[in-house]
C-alpha cells in the first residue's frame, strides 16, 4: 500500500509543479514506483514539465467520468523502467468536473499499485485544492522567500492542519538566492521556519537550469550535478525516511572540500 | 378607600432623589396588578410644568425577574406619560443564561495553538494564547488577551467595550490592535523594533504601548484571581 503526498502552496507560481515533477523523478531514480497526478484541471502543465504532453490520450476527468479505465489514462515515462507514470489533468473541463469523493476513490485505487502518489495541487484554496487534498496522506507546502508566498503558505498550513487524514505538512523553501539572503533583501530560512513553525524538508536554490530543464521536458532531477537537482533528490531521500542533514543551501559541491567529500562518498 | 385597594397601593413606591425618581416595584404581586397601580400612580401623583425637562426614572423590580416582553411593557407605560426618561431597569435576579455569560466573561480560556492567516479565535472572557498569532490571523476576547508568543496578526480585547482590558505578548507586533472600540494607529518603524514583553492598554481614549512592568500600576485589577462566580 503506497502513500499519497499532495504538493501545495496557496500562492500560484511558487514551484508546485516543478517540485512535483522533480520529487516524482527523484523517487523513481531511487527505485520507487511513482505515479504523478496533475489535479490542476483546466491549466495542466505537469505533462509539459515532464516532457510527456504528446503522449496523452485520456485524462483524469475521462477516468472519473468513466470514459476510460484508469490504466488507459496513465502515461508511462519511458526514461524509467516501469517506475514512473503520469495521470494528466483535463485541459478542457473545469475544476468542478471532479468531486473530492471521486478524487479520494481514484487515489485510493492508485495506492494499491504504486509506492508514492505525488499530487500536484492547483493554486488557491477552492475546489481544486479540496480535490487535491482529498486523497492525500501527507502534504508538502512549497513557498518562496517572499512575504506574500509565506503568508499564503501559512493559510494553507492552517487548512491542512484541519484535515484529519493528512499528517502535519512539511515545508519546501524554493528559489532561495543566497546573495539576496546575505544582503538581507530576502527573508531567510529562519524567518520563514519560525513564522510557519512546521518541519522543513528541503531548500532549493533559484537556478536558471531549472527553468531550462522544465522547458525541455527534462526535469532537472535527471541531472546528477545540478544543485537544485541535488536538493530535490535529498528531499526524496528524506521522504523515504533517510536522515539527510539540511544545509542552508544544498549547493553543488565545488573545489577542494567538494573533492574530499566526493572521495568519501558524501554529498551535501 | 377599601382595605383591598390600600394594600394594592403598596406595590409601587415612588421615591424622589436628586437625580429624579426611583420606582420600587413589589416582587410578590402579579405583574398585571403592578402595571395597573404604576399607571395610576404615575398619572395621579406627578405634575410638571410645560416645557420642563424630562424626569429621569430608575426602576427597581426587586426579586422579580422581568422578561423582555414585560420590560417592554414597563417602558411603554412609563414613556407614554411623556414626562419621563428611563435611566435603568434593574432586578436582583438574572436568568441562567445571563449568569452563564457573566461567568464566562470572568473566566480565562487558554488555547495552545498557532493562529494562522485566515484563522480566528474568539473567547467570551480573557484569552491566554500559548503560541503565535501570525499575520492575517485574529484573536478577540471579551476581556484581556495574553499571548505567550509572537503577536503579528489582529488582536481585539474588550470587544464588548471593556476598556480596562489589556493586550500583552512576548513579542507585540500586531498588524491591528483594538481595545473596546479604540484602534491604535501603528507608528512608522513599529515593526522594525523589537517589542519584547510589552503590553497595550487604554489611557485617555488612546492605546498606549509600554513595558509589561507598568501594568502592575496601570491595571491593578489584573492582580487577582478572577472567576469563581
Ligand atoms: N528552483 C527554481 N529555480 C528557478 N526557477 C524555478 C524554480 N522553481 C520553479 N521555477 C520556475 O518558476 C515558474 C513557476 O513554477 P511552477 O510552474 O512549478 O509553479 P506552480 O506553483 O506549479 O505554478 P501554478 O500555481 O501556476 O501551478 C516556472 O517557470 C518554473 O520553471
Ligand atoms: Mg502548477
Amino acid at each position: 500500500m503506497g502513500e499519497a503526498i499532495v504538493i501545495t502552496s496557496g500562492k500560484g507560481g511558487v514551484g508546485k509543479t516543478t517540485t512535483s515533477a522533480n520529487l516524482g523523478t527523484s523517487l523513481a531514480i531511487l527505485g520507487k514506483k511513482v505515479c504523478l497526478v496533475d489535479t490542476d484541471i483546466g491549466l495542466r502543465n505537469l505533462d509539459v514539465v515532464m516532457g510527456l504532453e504528446n503522449r496523452i490520450i485520456y485524462d483524469l476527468v475521462d477516468v472519473v467520468e468513466g470514459r476510460c479505465k484508469l490504466h488507459q489514462a496513465l502515461v508511462k515515462d519511458k526514461r524509467f523502467d516501469d517506475l514512473l507514470y503520469l495521470l494528466p489533468a483535463a485541459q478542457t473541463s473545469d475544476k468542478n468536473a471532479v468531486t473530492p469523493a471521486q478524487m479520494k476513490q481514484l487515489i485510493d485505487g492508485l495506492k494499491q499499485d504504486y509506492d508514492y502518489i505525488i499530487i500536484d495541487c492547483p493554486a488557491g484554496i477552492e475546489q481544486g485544492y479540496k480535490n487535491a487534498v482529498a486523497g492525500a496522506d501527507k502534504a508538502i507546502v512549497v513557498t518562496t522567500p517572499e512575504v506574500s508566498a509565506v503568508r499564503d503558505a501559512d493559510r494553507i498550513i492552517g487548512l491542512l492542519e484541519k484535515e484529519e487524514n493528512v499528517e502535519p505538512p512539511k515545508l519546501v523553501i524554493n528559489r532561495i538566492r543566497s546573495h539576496m539572503v546575505k544582503s538581507g533583501e530576502m527573508l531567510d530560512i529562519d524567518d520563514i521556519t519560525s513564522h510557519l513553525s512546521i518541519d522543513l524538508i528541503g531548500i532549493v536554490a533559484d537556478d536558471d537550469q531549472v527553468i531550462k530543464a522544465s522547458n525541455q521536458g527534462e526535469p532537472i532531477a535527471l541531472d546528477p550535478n545540478n544543485r537544485a537537482s541535488i536538493a530535490y533528490r535529498n528531499i526524496a531521500r528524506r521522504i523515504l525516511g533517510e536522515s539527510v542533514p539540511l544545509k542552508p543551501l544544498d549547493e553543488e559541491p565545488k573545489g577542494f572540500v567538494a573533492k574530499i567529500k566526493k572521495f568519501f562518498g558524501v554529498r551535501a | 378607600m377599601t382595605a383591598m385597594s390600600n394594600k394594592l397601593l403598596q406595590n409601587v413606591i415612588i421615591k424622589g432623589t436628586k437625580q429624579g425618581l426611583t420606582l420600587h416595584l413589589d416582587d410578590s404581586c402579579s405583574f398585571q396588578m403592578l402595571m395597573q397601580e404604576l399607571d395610576a400612580k404615575l398619572s395621579a401623583n406627578i405634575r410638571t410644568q410645560e416645557n420642563s425637562p424630562l424626569i429621569k426614572v430608575r426602576v427597581h423590580t426587586g426579586n422579580r425577574y422581568v422578561d423582555e416582553k414585560q420590560e417592554a411593557e414597563l417602558k411603554e407605560l412609563i414613556l407614554k406619560k411623556k414626562i419621563f426618561q428611563i435611566e435603568e431597569i434593574k432586578s436582583n435576579v438574572i436568568t441562567l443564561e445571563e449568569a452563564k455569560r457573566m461567568k464566562e466573561e470572568s473566566e480565562m480560556t487558554s488555547v495552545c495553538a498557532i493562529i494562522r492567516s485566515g484563522q480566528v479565535i474568539e473567547v467570551p472572557g480573557d484569552l491566554l494564547l500559548i503560541g503565535d498569532v501570525n499575520p492575517g490571523g485574529q484573536v478577540s476576547a471579551g476581556g484581556s488577551i495574553f499571548v505567550l508568543g509572537t503577536l503579528k496578526g489582529i488582536a481585539h480585547a474588550g470587544k464588548h467595550g471593556k476598556l480596562e482590558a489589556v493586550v500583552t505578548a512576548s513579542v507585540l507586533k500586531p498588524s491591528l490592535l483594538k481595545i473596546g472600540d479604540i484602534i491604535n494607529p501603528t507608528p512608522e518603524n513599529f515593526m522594525q523594533e523589537a517589542h519584547e514583553m510589552e503590553c497595550a492598554y487604554v489611557e485617555d481614549g488612546q492605546i498606549i504601548i509600554d513595558k509589561l512592568q507598568v501594568l502592575k500600576r496601570k491595571r491593578p485589577h489584573l492582580h487577582k484571581f478572577e472567576g469563581g462566580f
